[in-house]
């Protein structure tokens, strides 16, 4: 276990439950300063859930989550806006606004914190842009981009307060294999380039075995095994093994809880 | 039987009291956003008022000819035909201008306003927002807010005045009603507390409109289904709270 200075976010024993669907029972995690970290599970494991409660859009209900040792359950509202300020989101379907280009889209978080003058928030967009390859896409509307594309502006967007931490919920989800890898790159160039912490929630074992220094397989609601991609490769672990090698049946069952079959069939199941 | 009575009625209360919080939520955000971000309520205004002006002013112009033509038929029996015009100013100014534009407002803007914040909410935009650190309640839904209860005194205003020019148009330019009466029987019965009455409504149902509009988006289901029932409660509510409101207003101001 490395020191404790060089952690960044520390989830310690959070419990959490949705009405009586209990998600979390004993969650620890520890992300590094400067690591890609991911977090893997398989789907209905609350991956989503645990960047929600890392940026305390919910909360859990016992346990805490450190971010620099601070625990962002005491935070008032406007303290947790200020620590807001220090993550950048990427959502699943980029979440861009609607109503404004891709150019406003991206300027959005500079105009509404600072007070930068024009000619300086066009030159940090730009820059932005550019990185994510999409300079020439500024005066495009949200709703003419391609879904790869369409991220790849929320990204710019994510990065343009310049965070300390990025999160990516399923970064990978949908895309063409040639956008998977603009953005696997662009994950790993980001991360290196800024010296930021990424974390990727993600079910791509490929392409986080090529970008993660570091993961997390959550599964029950605790953390069921973790370490490099290619450590996690080599456990022993049924559950793993399930996972990483993308196996139908095992430990994590291909049939969601349901009565017998035959008895279903048969219509018992409804007389009892 | 009971029991559901009793859980309806607590869902109604909590509801209720939910709402009330929302809306000193929104007045207290209210001045500072007002004179921080006036352009964003200036942009509302356009699009809750602006916008609504075609619809009005047909409306207007149509409820006022009506008004006109109504007038004279029924005080003709009186010989009293003069008095259209004071017929129609008492009708829309006291009555039909607010309670007419509140109406058409919560079909034209008031769904406009639902659907957009509830879509925003579907797709993950005030969430992000929220993740910018910008707060979606301050960003998004007071300036709308202020917007239309800004926007609906203006409106009722060019109702009613387009609501006289159609019943000139029909009283005295179709049935013959002579000019210098029409305006003149106005001016002598119309009272400025008769105005103010008017004004007072207008502003309640821009406050009842606006507020069932933001309210209904910002709570909708994140799903299709849930942000179209949003909409459709947008409509109803806000009709069933404007006639509620103007029968109180018209009691308390007899």
């Amino acid at each position: 276990m490395a020191d404790t200075s060089e952690q960044i976010i520390e989830v310690r024993d959070v419990d959490y439950s949705r009405g009586r669907l209990e998600i979390f029972k004993g969650l620890n995690i520890n992300i590094r300063r400067g690591d890609v970290t991911a977090v893997m599970g398989p789907s209905g494991t609350g991956k989503t859930t645990l960047l929600r409660l890392i940026t305390r859009q919910i909360v859990p209900d016992r346990g805490h989550i450190l971010i620099d040792g601070v625990d962002i359950g005491k935070l008032n509202l406007k303290d947790l806006y200020r620590l807001r300020r220090r993550f950048g989101v990427l959502f699943q379907n980029g979440a861009l606004l609607t109503d404004f280009s891709v150019f406003e889209n991206v300027a959005f978080p500079l105009r509404e914190h600072t007070k930068l003058p024009n000619r300086l928030i066009r030159h940090v967009v730009l820059t932005k842009l550019h990185a994510v390859g999409l300079r020439g896409a500024a005066d495009m509307m949200p709703g003419q981009l391609s879904g790869g594309m369409a991220r790849r502006v929320a990204l710019a967007r994510a990065m343009v307060m310049d965070p300390d931490i990025l999160i990516y919920d399923e970064p990978f989800v949908g895309l063409d294999p040639i956008s998977m890898g603009v953005i696997v790159r662009l994950v790993r160039k980001m991360n290196d380039a800024l010296g930021i912490t990424s974390i990727l929630v993600s079910h791509d074992v490929q392409e986080i075995a090529s970008v993660a220094d570091c993961s997390y397989l959550i599964s029950n609601g605790k953390v069921a095994a973790s370490g490099s991609p290619t450590e996690l490769k080599n456990t022993q672990s049924k559950l793993v093994q399930q996972f990483m090698h993308g196996m139908a049946d095992g430990p994590v069952a291909f049939h969601f809880a349901a009565p017998d079959y035959e008895e279903q069939l048969l219509g018992r199941d409804v007389e009892q | 039987m009971f029991r559901d009575l009793y859980i309806t009625l607590k869902e109604f209360l909590r509801t209720f009291g939910a709402m009330q919080l929302f809306f000193l939520r929104l007045l207290s955000n209210s001045p500072s956003i007002f004179v921080k971000r006036f352009n964003l309520v200036v942009h509302q205004v356009h699009n809750a008022g602006a916008l609504s002006l075609v619809i009005i002013m047909v409306c207007g112009l149509f409820v006022g000819g009506v008004l006109g033509l109504q007038g004279h038929a029924n005080l003709s029996k009186f010989n009293a035909e003069d008095s259209v015009g004071t017929f129609a100013a008492f009708s829309l100014i006291k009555e039909l201008g607010p309670v007419i534009t509140a109406l058409l407002f919560a079909g034209r803007a008031g769904t406009a306003l639902a659907s957009e914040i509830g879509l925003m909410k579907v797709t993950d935009q005030l969430a992000a927002m929220e993740m910018m650190a910008i707060n979606p309640l301050r960003r998004v839904l007071v300036p709308r807010f202020l917007g239309g209860v800004i926007a609906m005194p203006l409106l009722v205003a060019v109702f009613t005045t387009v609501g006289l020019f159609g019943a000139h148009l029909v009283g005295v330019s179709l049935m013959g009603v002579d000019a210098g009466a029409f305006w003149q029987q106005m001016r002598s019965t119309l009272e400025m507390g008769d105005i103010y009455e008017g004004i007072v409504k207008s502003i309640v149902f821009g406050i009842v409109a606006s507020l069932y509009a933001v309210w209904e988006g910002y709570n909708a289901i994140p799903t299709a289904e849930g942000v179209g029932r949003a909409t459709t409660r947008t409509v109803v509510l806000t009709a069933i709270a404007v006639l509620i409101l103007d029968f109180m207003i018209t009691a308390v101001s007899i």
